[in-house]
């Protein structure tokens, strides 16, 4: 069994040569578990990346604690950032494996780039991908690690709608088929509602969790007449969330 | 293209000898000798086998301060790069090493170190080590964040990141400094052997230059040239094209 509990209880910045201390995040828990799907939702600068990039390990100068629990071995998370992030100068397989550190892995490597339609391009360098398709390399490469959670920082932000939809699609058939939990940033609140199976809403800066609302309803029946409904529905119980609306 | 090219540096080297010749026949004096007077001495010397053994010796003094100097200049260029600390302390360090005129280190470390081999290439690598070091630094400064960030958050694990994330990023600051270092090299390295040893094409220079001997040092100066061409054209030039697959 999996598990991500996040406890941070502050995280601030120091600005300019004066010392002043600027907090970012404050009191921020939650937990993962049993391969979940959450989505992070909060307005821009709010420190989202800030929090992913503590739960990834990149940043550890803050007060609190972060458990990954991953039943017998440690494996770090997996990120998907906003850019892919590829090492240019290596092809496709060689960014995947230096990711996975295990050469061994070829068929998991090429049977994920097949379901993501990048099965000609295992020896391609990333410059001669179009960004689409880096994008795809990008998730390729987090879902090759054997990393029981993967931390996606608003990865879909700059496609345009059918190519989102596509993409999100690709990511929920790749999520079933390799079950892990999965913490997805974003700021929009219909892909959020199309994806996850709770919301955390974070706040402005000092950023704490304002609510977290379970979606109980099986993503096949999520329609956009659903999505208004979920809107309608928040709107009325839950009049702190009236900026995500 | 590489015909046209060749044709043009043919044409433009062609035109190069021609006005050397129409001008040492017009001066006709020992000073400047004809190029196939020259072309005849470069012959000689490598048939009795002066010239490849000087050659070889410098050579490889070259290789051996070149890559000495590579080496300690990106890992020293590197590190100060990436500290900022460190790099305040040093830079003023930087600054004197830079300076230092080249004539003053050959003679120091002759007498520190007497007149011997080791004596030379450090003189050598000290002339040549504060223009790698800053050239990498500057590079090592404008490290991509994004990528490091994405190796550690993958954990590539030090020697990775450094393979392949930072040193790919280096190649084009180690290029520019491995070209700008051949030239400053051949440059010091023949001082160096005119000072202070008794072989190398330095020392036979300065040999030819006691004995008036202009022929010999044009045609020395011409073998010169050859090998840098050859080095640049053999080694180099494909060097730089197999980094630029990816582009």
């Amino acid at each position: 069994m999996s598990q991500l509990i996040v406890d941070i209880k502050k995280k601030s910045f120091s600005t300019g040569a004066d010392g002043q201390e600027l907090t970012v995040l404050k009191n921020i828990s939650f937990e993962l578990s049993n391969t979940e799907f959450v989505c992070l939702i909060g307005p821009s600068g709010c420190g989202k990346t800030t929090l992913l990039n503590i739960i990834a390990g990149l940043d550890d100068d803050f007060d609190g604690a972060i458990s990954i629990n991953s039943g017998h071995h440690a494996t770090p998370p997996s990120y998907v950032f906003q850019s892919p992030r590829l090492l240019p100068w290596r092809t496709v397989l060689e960014n995947i494996q230096l990711a996975i550190n295990d050469h061994d892995s070829l068929p998991l490597i090429t049977h994920i780039l097949q379901q993501l339609g990048l099965s000609d391009n295992l020896h391609s360098y990333p410059n001669h991908l179009s960004l689409g398709m880096q994008r795809r390399v990008s998730l390729a490469r987090a879902f090759c690690t054997p990393s029981n959670l993967l931390l996606m920082d608003e990865p879909f932000v700059s496609l345009d709608q059918a190519i989102a939809r596509k993409a999100r699609e690709l990511l929920l058939s790749l999520w079933r088929e390799q079950p892990r939990n999965i913490l997805f940033v974003t700021h929009d609140l219909d892909e959020a509602y199309t994806l996850a199976d709770r919301i955390l809403f974070l706040s402005n800066a000092p950023t704490c969790i304002i609510d977290d609302i379970k979606i109980t309803l099986p993503r096949a029946e999520r329609s956009e007449n659903q999505v208004s409904a979920f809107k309608e529905q928040l709107r009325t119980n839950h009049p702190a969330l009236q900026a995500f609306l | 293209m590489p015909r046209s090219s060749l044709l043009n540096s043919t044409l433009s080297l062609g035109l190069l000898l021609l006005i050397w010749q129409l001008t040492a026949s017009t001066i006709n004096s020992p000073v400047l000798p004809s190029p196939i007077l020259v072309f005849n001495n470069l012959l000689n010397a490598i048939q009795n086998g002066e010239l490849p053994r000087h050659l070889g010796i410098t050579l490889y003094r070259l290789t051996i301060s070149f890559f000495l100097a590579m080496f300690l200049g990106v890992a020293i260029g590197l590190i100060l790069g990436r500290h900022k600390k460190l790099n305040l302390f040093f830079d003023s360090w930087l600054i004197i090493l830079l300076n230092v005129p080249a004539l003053v280190t050959i003679i120091l470390c002759y007498i520190w170190f007497g007149l011997v081999e080791t004596a030379a290439i450090v003189a050598v690598v000290i002339n040549k080590l504060p223009n790698v070091i800053v050239t990498i630094r500057e590079g090592a400064r404008n490290l991509d964040t994004q990528l490091l960030e994405m190796a550690s958050a993958y954990r590539f694990g030090r020697s990775s990141t450094l393979f392949h994330v930072i040193l790919p990023q280096l190649y084009p600051y180690i290029m520019a400094s491995a070209r700008t270092g051949l030239a400053l090299i051949w440059k010091i390295i023949l001082v160096v052997e005119m000072l202070g040893r008794s072989d190398g094409m330095g020392f036979q220079i300065h040999l030819f230059f006691q004995l008036f001997d202009i022929t010999s040092i044009l045609a020395y100066t011409i073998s010169f040239i050859i090998i840098i061409q050859l080095i640049e054209v053999a080694i180099l030039k494909p060097l730089d094209q197999r980094s630029q697959r990816w582009k």
